[in-house]
């Protein structure tokens, strides 16, 4: 059922305490009441339009977000943060006219220690900016998810952000060191350490991918990762999609960790070649990008093995990458794909499932059938090396039921991965899109003993509420975000 | 047939204070358990090991070296400690070995825990896939939680290729970040004086790597590591107080210190105090699991 958002207007935010609480002590620069910049926090990258934004804050410190906390709770309000804004479960799309904290001015970066192997950042510093920075002096930030040219670091924390490389290097946790964090309450709080082991509970990993429900971040201890010597990147085609996913299991079978392995399917592949021109093979049913890094000999046996082993299941043609500029098109290709779909359909719901390795070729096969008998195009391109499917649905949502056969055929897709063993998100997190499916994975034990980590960090449920925790096991049912706060509607 | 977990969960109760025992060789860490609690062990065995999905679903009672014996005839491993007792006691201090820079955190290794709460009730935390962002990431708070949050039973653990090739090397009085420069490196060693440096990869990583430590010496393994942990940031290794360690054996670019000397106690944060503290009363509100062992001293 679609929520009704209703957006009060500017003149009916200036009547709000809370608001003018806010102008007052962050000043009009900080704070903005007009619509059209609410009209645009209200929404994110995922297909959900039913946000409604209160007063929209752009601090510029860690102290600005503290102001926001404390002024939103002392009024009762709840706290959205919101990154870039990229993120496609939407976790940061505010619902019932919460105090939206824009981490966008705070995107400086603070300190690169290479020595500790860190880097302090805010949260606004954009993902590609960051390792853009690191490149002279031969380090990098290895988490890189897609959206890396416009996501946000604060935003990969707060989803625990993967990526093609994390399947070597590990997801946004494990590149995280150190948080300082304003708590729902506005008490600041450093949460892990530069030193190897800090005391207490490891409450830096639990606030890692809390997507905004446990608080927000305003500086991120960063890992930094040398960059590696040696890179080979391939390019293998198959006429099956079968004999692809085999050759994923056979080469994580024969102890290699790739860097990244992704798989496109064909109909993506000629998505692609339409908008990139990467030079992917029109003929092919499926193919795998393949990346190898570390030093030049190993990468060069570890290259070769993964050709052979191609070749043995299937593979028709095995590519090899001949320098820097041919490897920069294949990754062009597959970080563009979402782009690249606009030629096929105006809209488009990007699913994100995992499923054992073992399970890739069924959970594949059984995401073509519930397609084609809701009569949605579906595009497969995916982390195939950690079995991280994104089904990709394309449709034109002016099409009368359109919507409805969408979100049915996704339910079965999270369904079938469910059932071969799976997840429900591999690194988009659950937001609003998944909170209602989280009763398919967890008992309500389970998610009572969620429900508990959220109550200890954020006892009123100010805190991104509606979000992640389905209704029944959260404070905040979602009946309450519907109700208009007070005085904002005269 | 039954199902161990239930059969523990059970044994465990939700009433009188327990704790519970693995190998017990990091039995006071954090503070010793009070004598007057009850002692439950959680069951033990490998339930299902798929080498091609790289993870192993282990019961927390299972000897790490049962566990890496298994795994090893696959050419696998976890990133746990061989010299530590079980998987679950192993998990719940949480420390890495000496190769952290190279094979990474003990925290990163679990994917899936069911748990027996303080209500003594299964609980599921966590997924079954390399890969996964469902909900909170309570895995990450019961690695190192001394079993004050939960009793892990069964657990999946993500496993990791063992490196073809693996050597020990060994200088004195070279620079000991020189070691550093090894992209094999899976571990760097100092004790003030000689430099230990681990290589593991392919045959000719390594072999390249150890050619560029022409000052090094291949030596049989590591030092004896001394039984105290300090904790420093990898740029103070150099600030190190002999008078204050004892003997020491530091991990450079880590800044995990073995001293002979038990470790001022840390000083702690007030918000992480309280945090600590609410988190606890959350998950034990009564607080009867492992009383006595405190993370916060850990």
């Amino acid at each position: 059922m679609r929520l009704r958002p209703r957006r009060p207007r500017r003149h009916q935010l200036e009547a709000d305490a809370c608001a003018q609480a806010l102008v007052d002590a962050l000043g009009p620069d900080k704070v903005k009441l007009g619509g059209a910049s609410r009209y645009l926090a209200a929404r994110d990258a995922s297909v959900y339009r039913d946000g409604a934004a209160g007063p929209l804050c752009y601090p510029e410190s860690a102290d600005d977000v503290a102001t926001c906390v404390r002024i939103a709770a002392e009024h009762g309000r709840a706290v959205v943060p919101r990154g870039a804004g990229t993120g496609l479960a939407g976790g940061t799309v505010p619902l019932g006219n919460p105090v939206v904290v824009a981490t966008t001015r705070m995107n400086r970066i603070l300190e690169v220690d290479v020595d500790d192997a860190v880097a302090w950042v805010e949260p606004g510093v954009i993902n590609l900016d960051l390792t853009r920075h690191l490149q002279p002096l031969g380090y990098h930030f290895a988490p890189d998810p897609s959206s890396q040219q416009v996501c946000t670091i604060g935003g990969n924390v707060a989803n625990n952000s993967g990526g093609p490389h994390c399947l070597a290097y590990g997801v946004t946790s494990a590149h995280v060191v150190a948080l300082d964090v304003v708590l729902p309450s506005g008490d600041q709080v450093r949460l892990g350490g530069v030193e190897p082991r800090t005391p207490g509970y490891d409450l830096r990993g639990a606030f890692v991918g809390s997507e905004g429900l446990l608080g927000i971040a305003t500086r991120v201890a960063v890992r930094i990762t040398p960059n590696p010597p040696a890179v080979a990147t391939l390019l293998l085609s198959f006429a099956d999609v079968n004999d692809a996913a085999a050759t994923v299991g056979a080469i994580i079978a024969d102890g290699m960790v790739p860097a990244a392995l992704e798989m496109m399917d064909k109909r993506i592949i000629e998505a692609v070649e339409a908008h990139v021109h990467a030079g992917y093979p029109l003929d092919a049913a499926a193919v795998l990008l393949v990346e190898v890094d570390g030093l030049a000999g190993g990468v060069a046996a570890d290259a070769a093995r993964i050709g052979e082993l191609g070749r043995a299941h299937g593979a028709t043609n095995v590519r090899e990458a001949a320098d820097e500029a041919e490897r920069a098109l294949l990754w062009k290709g597959r970080k563009g794909a979402f782009g690249a779909i606009a030629v096929i359909e105006p809209d488009y719901y990007l699913h994100d499932t995992v499923v054992p390795r073992r399970a890739l070729v069924d959970v594949l096969a059984q995401i073509y059938e519930i397609a084609e008998r809701h009569d949605v195009i579906v595009l497969n391109v995916f982390h195939a090396g950690d079995g991280n499917l994104h089904p990709l649905l394309v449709f034109d949502g002016r099409v009368p039921g359109t919507m409805e056969r969408v979100h049915a055929a996704g339910r079965e897709i999270i369904e079938a991965s469910l059932a071969a063993g799976g997840v429900l998100s591999g690194e988009h997190g659950i937001g609003v899109e998944k909170r209602d499916f989280m009763s398919l994975q967890f008992s309500d034990d389970d998610l009572d003993a969620q429900a508990r980590l959220k109550a200890a960090f954020d006892p009123r449920c100010l805190a991104n509420p509606g979000k992640v925790i389905p209704s029944s096991h959260s404070c905040a049912d979602i009946q309450s975000l519907r109700r208009v706060p007070d005085g904002v509607w005269g | 047939m039954s199902d161990p977990v239930e059969e523990f969960a059970a044994t465990v109760g939700d009433t009188d204070p327990v704790v519970v025992r693995g190998a017990g060789t990091r039995w006071q860490v954090g503070g010793s358990p009070v004598a007057e609690a009850r002692e439950v062990q959680a069951p033990a065995g490998i339930v299902e090991y798929a080498p091609e999905e790289m993870t192993v679903t282990v019961r927390a009672g299972t000897p790490i070296s049962e566990l890496h014996a298994e795994l090893g005839a696959h050419g696998q491993r976890t990133n746990l400690d061989d010299e530590a007792g079980t998987v679950g006691g192993s998990l719940a201090v949480g420390r890495d070995t000496v190769h952290r820079r190279g094979r990474g955190l003990a925290r990163d290794v679990l994917l899936q825990a069911r748990y027996v709460s303080a209500e003594g009730r299964v609980i599921v935390a966590g997924g079954p896939t390399v890969k996964n962002v469902t909900g909170f990431d309570l895995c990450r708070l019961l690695v190192g939680s001394l079993g004050t949050l939960g009793l892990m039973a069964e657990v999946i653990l993500r496993t990791r290729p063992v490196p073809a090739t693996r050597r020990w090397l060994a200088a004195d009085g070279v620079d000991p970040h020189i070691g550093r420069g090894a992209r094999t490196a899976s571990a760097v060693l100092w004790d003030g004086a000689t430099t230990w440096v681990h290589l593991e990869g392919h045959g000719v990583d390594v072999d390249a790597d150890a050619r560029g430590l022409d000052q090094f010496h291949e030596v049989a393994g590591p030092p004896p590591l001394p039984r105290h942990r300090w904790s420093m940031r990898p740029s103070q290794i150099g600030a190190i107080d002999p008078a204050a360690t004892g003997p020491f054996v530091a991990e450079i670019g880590v800044g995990t210190v073995h001293a002979s000397e038990a470790r001022p106690r840390p000083v702690v944060d007030d918000g992480v105090r309280r945090l600590t503290e609410v988190v606890k009363q959350q998950f034990d509100p009564t607080g009867r699991l492992n009383p006595g062992r405190d993370p916060l001293a850990a």
